[in-house]
């Protein structure tokens, strides 16, 4: 599999997204990624792996604290690509909620000429 | 008008999209369908071109005339048409010919607003990932700082 398609797939899934969420704003041990979710510390794990062999999180050296860190680069790459995308379809969107509001006030004024 | 836009990624070959609009759904979809309507907002304020042969099987083109000076031309085919509430459309960016992408657009009205969620699906990875490749080229980097502000709408 590409990287690419590693980094999607391991965004693929809100338990991932909500660790790398929690991970943006510092490092942290499993234990304390753990704590937000109903699921086993084994869980956990395997979704850090996934996270780890995606490239998106490095983990520390020291058996016993091996607190999990960000790494930005692949998510940068899918961010910007999706930002891309969400800022030529805010924009887009956004004129056609105006015309259609323009178009349907129009259309009140015909109404009311008729009347 | 002031509906955010909802932006998620269902899979890995997939981007969907979610906006609600405060006027009828017969309305929003003609929007769509009409390039008396399509030139009002596709082209996100920039001149457009614009050709629709609104049936299966017809096609569309739509020329954003930038103010930079570029002209971006994009085309597609229209694969399937139930209106007000279905349309499924082939996309396709000339400046990256050959890759193309299906989108699936589904109008839904509740109390006189209408809801538009378009899913877009890659044919394959490496289109998906090229597409990456055209968006890293426009330059619109995240920031570190903004990546903890993006990632819940990553959902």
């Amino acid at each position: 599999m590409d990287k690419l398609s590693e980094v999607f797939g391991a965004l693929a899934d809100p338990t991932r997204r909500a660790i790398l969420g929690r991970l943006a704003q510092g490092e942290a041990t499993v234990n304390q990624l753990a704590e937000p979710f109903p699921i086993s510390l084994q869980a956990v794990s395997k979704h850090l792996k996934v996270l780890e062999r995606a490239g998106l999180i490095t983990r520390g050296r020291q058996a016993q604290w091996r607190p999990c860190r960000l790494e930005a680069g692949p998510l940068r790459e899918v961010a910007g690509w999706v930002a891309d995308y969400e800022r030529f379809w805010q924009q887009r969107y956004d004129r056609l909620g105006e015309y259609l509001e323009h178009i349907q006030n129009s259309a009140a004024h015909e109404e009311e000429r008729d009347d | 008008m002031t509906d955010d836009l909802k932006v998620t990624l269902p899979s890995d070959l997939e981007i969907r999209m979610e906006r609600v609009f405060d006027a009828p759904r017969a309305l929003v979809f003609e929007a769509h369908t009409k390039c008396e309507h399509v030139k009002h907002w596709w082209g996100r304020g920039n001149p457009l071109d614009c050709e629709i042969d609104f049936r299966p099987g017809g096609s569309y083109r739509f020329v954003e005339h930038a103010p930079d000076g570029g002209d971006y031309a994009f085309r597609g085919e229209y694969l399937e048409i139930q209106p007000p509430e279905r349309i499924v459309q082939t996309f396709e960016y000339e400046g990256a010919p050959g890759q193309i992408c299906v989108e699936t657009l589904e109008f839904t009205e509740e109390d006189g607003r209408t809801t538009i969620s378009s899913v877009t699906r890659f044919d394959t990875r490496e289109q998906r990932d090229s597409m990456v490749d055209a968006g890293m080229q426009d330059g619109a980097r995240q920031s570190y700082e903004a990546l903890a502000a993006y990632l819940p709408k990553l959902r």
